[in-house]
Formats: structure tokens, C-alpha cells, sequence
């Protein structure tokens, strides 16, 4: 079906400004709406994510109010909020807890996972592998328009009985499976639940088609072992979501039932509640099939995020980068790992204690793949020529904030030192350093490296780095202090420290943490500032701004439906910056020539002089 | 654009992007079915009694009717799909319209079977069999949709092998006969766990 949108010959007489004027043909709704162009399609995953980055945001500004300032009424909104969310201006408990579901739910399922892998998957792929467009361009629509859906199924729990959601992004039941209504009532937890499984058949949808396209689409000469990271990371984490979603898909089918159905999946014998139902279920067998897929879920969040940033520092090093096949086995190492460390979630729920140590072992063995890809990363940057432009930057604070991260994820993986930390917000602080300080910096570098391409437009630099330094400021600002909030024993979820003593203490520090979030909040107004200021005013970007090597730099300044305005035969690896014998210290990977290779030293040689041979 | 351009090559792997993605899917398909039975696994050891006097109260003849019902139909599938192959549109429509109809009397029979347990009180919610029933539902309910899911594009294939020139796409139909015999196949470990292992 993709063919077709290249044999429109007459184009051609348009000249080389119009030649992708063939599309005139398609109604409006067609070209910005229903659009099966892989390249508006994540352009949409990123006006919806941006839109849910600030719903979840804002969420998060309420949570961090009522933390710092406990029983205070809210500045300048206060008063104009619904009864069911404030008194007198004044969080309630009970919004307290859907506060904490819904900036959870919606940051992983509509900020985070449409970024890396709806916008990131749904631009890099085609053009980086040079084609003209997904495999099924169509089911690549449909895996967008499921989101909005979805979205909107989430947030319509604020106009049910029981308001939003309330049993925290992970769903636990009993918690969640007995809300005490009625068979057949919708309350904002079924509604959840609706609304993920959506999100996740969206997911599958779309994974499924990347791994299709990156297996059948690649361009002449394109090996494998060719591919940019950025492809390798998202295809590895498309096939994590193919296996790893439909089994979540699962679990809330029997959450759902239990919930709307009175079925018992999840709820046990004798468990005393305020309405009639039989047990027979197990609590933690839901925690088994949550974690499942939520655990190979962080990778998803991740990993496209590792591939983005090693593509953006071997750009900006100007070098190779250090050890390309070891990174794409660490992703697959990560990958694999990541499906059989579920348990490490539940060491304090309950669980065998022996199983718990065989999690703690797995968990830990994944620390290797990711410090050889943290090493590489040093590897690649050692000695070389570093730009700091925006995306640079991002990408390193990125690798540093994902050092923090994963350190303290090694605090969590031993059983034992859990005990002491679990449920306290030392997890708040390392979630956000890999979520936020890992993931939403490597979105950043993204959206800063191929912003170009996107829109035809450079962003404007200066107020991207005001950007970066004041997210970056701010950021630590706020969630390194969570991690002595959480050493010194405040709760993960609690709705007032005030109540305890030992937490008394630590009010200074909250408040900290609140200043810091607003500041922190406020600072992406830069980025979207700058997103839409670039747009009409920005500088028009050449073809290949950065001057680098993989094939979405051969593309039009502003590429149409069909991508490509020349043939695309790939010659050599993504990465051959400064080889010697050539003037330029980048190759793209679409220049014809020949060269040797000298104890991993890429040589340009003439081409008759090929039969040398690499030695 | 020039219509030369090298982009819209054959498929790297000779194995047609739909086919291909729907092999994906299924994979996906089998962890979702996977999830259930693992919690079937796990909630039947530790309701053993429970569910063996659920399992005695289902009907294992219906069942195994349906079974046959449901490879009959995958057989017909793969005969449609030989017949559209060869360009034999007549006997394609035969086939599928058989296919189709053994989706129906597999439904059908399921309604039967879903209405005697409604008469029966067998249905969650129960003061007994709760546990049990719950799974019934589940898992046959959600392999029900899937029959219905891959009958709504046989008929549309149908249908449009009436039009001028019969059906065009011998590989979507190929394709969604990979989806039927998987649906067919999770059938055939649905209908043993639930019906016939008595324990």
C-alpha cells in the first residue's frame, strides 16, 4: 500500500519545492487529522503528550502543596476548585489519593511511553531506516487515535460517583477491586481500567508494526548491524511491548470483572469489607501479572530514550560511538533481564522471601548491561569534540541523572535494604531520577536533534539552553532532597506528614521540594514557548544541521508524505565520524565510497584501491 | 517525486508486512491468553475443591461440539484461502462463507451454553463456584470476542468478493487465517482446562 504514494509520477513536473504536492489531493481532515504519514502521526503523539505532560504536571503542583503546607488553602486557584477536590480551598483526602493515581497514570501511560516510543518510534523509524513510511501505515493511525480515547476515558472519572480513580498507578487490589458499589456501576477505577487497557492494545498496535517495519523496510544495502541505536533501542522495545503489554491487558480484564462483574480474581477469603462478595482470589497473583508488564515497562520508558542519546552524543563528540555492537546486545541484555525481575516489587508484599533473593540476583546482574552502556557512553565523549548545543546537553544530563537513578535502583534491589526504604520516598526520588532525569531528558535531546526534520525549522538555542539549565537546576532542586525525605522515613503516599512526629523535622525540606517543583514546572512553559515560537518564527534548518550520518539527514529540509526526493542505498555504518582520508569528519551513511578498515579504524580509500583488505 | 525511487522494495524478509505483523501480534496474543491461564494456574491450586465441582457442572459434550465446530472452520479457512489462491472465487466463497457460519454455530452453541449457566445461578457473585465461574467466563468470553473479531473481516472479505473481479488480496486473507487457527488453537487449551480436567 506504500507504494502507491510514490507513483505519482506527475508530480515530478512540479518541480523540486513541489514535489510532494501530490498529497494537495487529500481532504484537510486526511492531511492533519486522519493522517496515516508517520510523521504527522508523531507530531500528534507529541501534541497530546505535551498536553498530558502538563494535566500530570499540574497534578503533581497539587500533591507537592498539600506536602509542604499541609491544611493550608491553595494560592489564587484555591478557591475556584470543585467541592469534591477542596474545602475551602483546602486538598481533601480523599482527592488527595486520586491526585496520586492520576499523576502516576498519566505521566507512564499518556506523557512518557506516546514521547519514547508513539513521537520517537513513530519519526526515527521510517526515516532512519530510510523508507517512505511504516509497514501499515493505517494500523500506525489507529495506534494514535486509540490515545485521545483513552485520555479522555480517564479523566471523565472526575464526573462518576466516587470521582477519579483512587488506588494508585499500580491498581492494588483489594484496594481497587472493591470499591463497595453496586454490579455494573462505573466508578472512576473501572474507568481506569478502560482507559489503560486502550492504551496498551494502542501500545501493541504500534509495536507490532515496528517490528514489521524495521524487519521489512529497511533500505537497500541497510544491514541489521547498520541500523542508528535509536532504531535498535525502539525495535527491542517494540518486541518488550508485544510481550509485555498483553499480559497487564490480562490482569485489568480480571481487575475490570472483579470490579464491574463481582467476579474474585483478586479478593480473598474473609477479607472484611462494606459490601457482599466471595472470595477465593489472590491479592498478590494481581501484583505477579501488574508487575510483569509494569517491570518491562521502565525499558519501554527507557530504552528508546538510550538510543536517542547515543545517537545525539556520537553527533555532537563527533566520534564514533564506543563499542556499537555492545551497546545493541546491553539494550537486548536489558531487555531480556528486564522480564524476569517482576518480584524485586514485591519483596515487602508478602512474597516467598526465597523468591525474593533469586529477584534481588536478577535485578542486580542488570546493573552490567546498563553500566556497559553508561561506560560507552564516557567512551564515546573521551577525547572528542564536544558541541554543547540544547540537545547535547540534555543528552548529558541525561547519562548523569540516569547514574543517580540506577545507583539508588541498586539500594532497592537488595532485599534487605529495602525493608528499611520501601514505601518511602527514596523510591519517589529514584523514580523520578530515572523517569524524569533519564527519560523526560533524553525526550528533550530528541525533540531538540530532530526538531529540524520535524518542522523544517531550527528551535531557537539560547532559549534552549535557558531551558535545559533551569530544568536541569530545578530538577535536582527538587527530587534529590526526596531522597533524605525518604532515609529519614517519610511515607510514600501519606496525605499530611504533620501527624507524626519524626516527620516534623522535615517540613524545610519539603518545602524545599515544592518551590522547587513549581520553578520546575514553570521552566517546560520555556520549551513549549520555544516549540511554537520556532514553528513560525524560527530559523529555516538546511538539510543536515548537525552534520551527521544517519538517513533522516538525506530527507527534504521539511519532508513530505513519501519521505525520501532521492534514492537511498546505505554504504556503511551510522557512525563513521572522523575517518581519516576525507575532508569532512562526518560520512553519512548514504555517500557512495569505499574504504578499509585498520584494527577499528575506518580508513577512505579510492575505490580501486579496495583489495588491500582490512587487516 | 520521481516514481524511480528505490525506497518501496520488496520485503527484506520475502515475508509480506501484514503477515508479518500479524505473526507479531499473535505472539502478543498468546502472552494476553498466557496471563489467564497463568492466574488459572495459580488460583487452582488453591481452590481445588471449588473448581472441580464447577468443572463438573459445565457440559463437555457441548464443548466438544463446538471444538469441531471451531477445526472445521479453520479447515474450511485454509480451503478458502487454497481456492482464492487460485483464482477459484466460487468455491473461495463457499469456504468462507462456510468459515463464517461455523464462527456463527460456534457462538451459538455458546449462547446455549452461557443461558443454562444464567438458569442455573452458575455465575460469579454466587455464595459457591464464584472462583471457578469467574474464570469461565473470562477465558471463554474473551476467546468469544476473538471469534467474533475475526468474523467481522471474514465478512467483509466475503462481501467484497462479490464486487467486480472477486476478492484481490489472497495475503489478508492468508493473513486472517493465521489470527483463525490461532483463535482455534487457543480453543483447544481453553476447552481441556476448563471442561475436562476433573480433578
Amino acid at each position: 500500500m506504500s507504494t502507491s504514494t510514490l507513483q505519482h509520477g506527475s508530480a515530478a513536473e512540479h518541480g523540486h519545492d513541489h514535489e510532494h504536492g501530490h498529497h494537495h489531493d487529500l481532504p484537510w481532515y486526511r492531511k492533519y487529522v486522519f493522517s496515516t504519514d508517520h510523521k504527522v502521526i508523531s507530531k500528534q503523539f507529541m501534541l497530546s503528550s505535551l498536553f498530558f505532560l502538563f494535566v500530570g504536571g499540574a497534578f503533581a503542583l497539587f500533591i507537592r502543596w498539600q506536602l509542604a503546607y499541609p491544611g493550608q488553602a491553595i494560592p489564587i486557584i484555591g478557591d475556584i476548585l470543585p467541592a469534591s477536590w477542596a474545602t475551602n480551598g483546602v486538598i481533601s483526602p480523599e482527592f488527595y489519593a486520586q491526585l496520586l493515581t492520576m499523576h502516576g497514570s498519566i505521566m507512564i501511560f499518556f506523557v512518557i511511553i506516546p514521547f519514547a516510543v508513539g513521537m520517537f518510534g513513530n519519526f526515527c523509524i521510517p526515516l532512519m531506516i530510510g523508507t517512505d513510511d511504516m509497514a501499515l501505515p493505517k494500523l500506525n493511525m489507529w495506534s494514535f487515535w486509540l490515545v485521545p480515547p483513552a485520555g479522555l476515558i480517564m479523566m471523565a472519572g472526575f464526573f462518576t460517583e466516587t470521582g477519579y480513580a483512587a488506588a494508585g498507578w499500580t491498581s492494588y487490589p483489594p484496594l481497587s477491586a472493591q470499591t463497595g458499589l453496586a454490579k455494573f456501576t462505573i466508578s472512576g477505577q473501572t474507568l481506569w481500567t478502560i482507559s489503560v487497557f486502550l492504551v496498551g492494545f494502542s501500545s501493541i498496535m504500534g509495536a507490532v508494526n515496528y517490528v514489521a517495519t524495521v524487519l521489512n523496510k529497511r533500505a537497500k544495502g541497510m544491514k541489521l548491524f547498520d541500523m542508528p541505536l535509536t532504531v535498535w533501542a525502539l525495535f527491542i522495545t517494540a518486541i518488550i511491548i508485544t510481550l509485555g503489554t498483553p499480559v497487564l491487558a490480562a490482569g485489568l480484564a480480571m481487575l475490570f470483572m472483579d470490579n464491574f462483574l463481582h467476579t474474585s480474581f483478586f479478593l480473598p477469603d474473609n477479607l472484611v469489607t462494606n459490601s457482599k462478595y466471595f472470595g477465593g482470589g489472590q491479592p498478590i497473583l494481581f501484583q505477579h501479572v501488574f508487575w510483569f508488564y509494569s517491570h518491562p515497562a521502565v525499558y519501554i520508558m527507557i530504552l528508546p530514550l538510550m538510543g536517542i542519546v547515543s545517537d545525539v552524543m556520537a553527533t555532537f563528540s563527533r566520534k564514533p560511538i564506543y563499542g556499537y555492537k555492545a551497546m545493541v546486545f546491553a539494550i537486548a541484555g536489558i531487555a531480556f533481564l528486564g522480564f524476569i525481575v517482576w518480584g524485586h516489587h514485591m519483596f515487602q508484599s508478602g512474597m516467598n522471601p526465597l523468591l525474593g533473593t533469586t529477584f534481588m540476583l536478577s535485578t542486580i546482574v542488570i546493573a552490567v548491561p546498563s553500566s556497559i552502556k553508561v561506560f560507552n557512553w564516557l567512551g564515546t565523549l573521551w577525547r572528542g569534540n564536544i558541541q554543547f548545543s540544547s540537545a547535547m546537553l540534555n543528552a548529558l544530563a541525561f547519562v548523569s541523572m540516569f547514574i543517580i537513578g540506577g545507583l539508588s535502583g541498586v539500594f532497592m534491589a537488595s532485599a534487605p535494604v529495602d525493608i528499611y526504604i520501601h514505601d518511602t520516598y527514596f523510591i519517589v526520588a529514584h523514580i523520578h531520577y530515572v523517569l524524569f532525569g533519564g527519560s523526560l531528558f533524553g525526550i528533550f535531546a530528541g525533540i531538540y536533534y530532530w526538531y529540524p526534520k520535524m518542522f523544517g525549522k531550527m528551535l531557537n538555542e539560547t532559549w534552549g539552553r535557558r531551558h535545559f539549565f533551569w530544568t536541569f537546576v530545578t530538577f535536582n532542586l527538587t527530587f534529590f532532597p526526596m531522597h533524605i525525605l525518604g532515609i529519614g522515613g517519610h511515607m510514600r503516599r501519606i496525605y499530611d506528614p504533620n501527624v507524626y512526629d519524626f516527620l516534623k523535622g522535615l517540613g524545610g525540606i519539603n518545602e524545599t521540594v515544592t518551590i522547587g517543583a513549581i520553578a520546575l514546572g514553570f521552566s517546560q512553559l520555556i520549551l513549549v514557548g520555544n516549540i511554537l515560537w520556532s514553528m513560525k518564527w524560527g530559523k529555516k534548518a538546511p538539510r543536515n544541521p548537525w552534520k551527521a550520518n544517519t538517513l533522516e539527514w538525506a530527507a527534504p529540509e521539511h519532508p513530505g508524505h513519501g519521505n525520501f526526493d532521492m534514492d537511498i542505498t546505505v554504504y556503511r555504518g551510522p557512525y563513521e565520524f572522523g575517518v581519516e582520508g576525507r575532508q569532512d569528519d562526518y560520512w553519512p551513511q548514504w555517500e557512495k565510497g569505499a574504504s578499509v578498515t585498520v584494527h577499528h579504524h575506518t580508513i577512505a580509500v579510492a575505490d580501486d584501491t579496495k583489495t588491500f583488505g582490512a587487516h | 517525486m520521481s516514481s524511480a525511487l528505490n525506497l518501496s522494495h520488496e520485503p527484506v524478509t520475502k515475508i509480506a508486512s501484514g503477515k508479518l505483523t500479524m505473526w507479531a501480534f499473535l505472539a502478543s496474543e498468546l502472552m494476553f491468553f498466557s496471563g489467564f491461564f497463568g492466574a488459572f494456574i495459580v488460583l487452582r491450586n488453591s481452590n481445588y475443591e471449588v473448581f472441580k465441582a464447577g468443572s463438573e457442572q459445565l457440559s463437555w459434550v457441548l464443548a466438544l461440539v463446538n471444538t469441531f465446530i471451531l477445526i472445521g472452520s479453520s479447515l474450511t479457512m485454509a480451503l478458502a484461502i487454497y481456492h482464492l489462491e487460485r483464482q477459484n472465487t466460487k468455491l473461495f466463497r463457499a469456504f468462507m462463507g462456510l468459515s463464517i457460519l461455523g464462527g456463527f454455530g460456534f457462538l451459538i452453541v455458546k449462547y446455549f451454553e452461557y443461558s443454562a449457566k444464567y438458569h442455573h445461578h452458575l455465575f460469579p457473585g454466587q455464595e459457591e463456584h464464584t472462583i471457578f465461574f469467574s474464570f469461565y467466563f473470562l477465558m471463554t468470553g474473551f476467546h468469544a470476542m476473538h471469534v467474533i473479531g475475526g468474523m467481522i473481516p471474514m465478512a467483509y472479505m466475503l462481501f467484497r468478493s462479490y464486487g467486480k473481479g472477486g476478492y484481490p488480496y489472497p495475503v489478508k486473507v492468508e493473513t486472517l487465517g493465521l489470527y483463525w487457527h490461532f483463535v482455534d488453537l487457543m480453543w483447544i487449551f481453553i476447552f481441556p482446562a476448563l471442561y475436562l480436567i476433573f480433578p
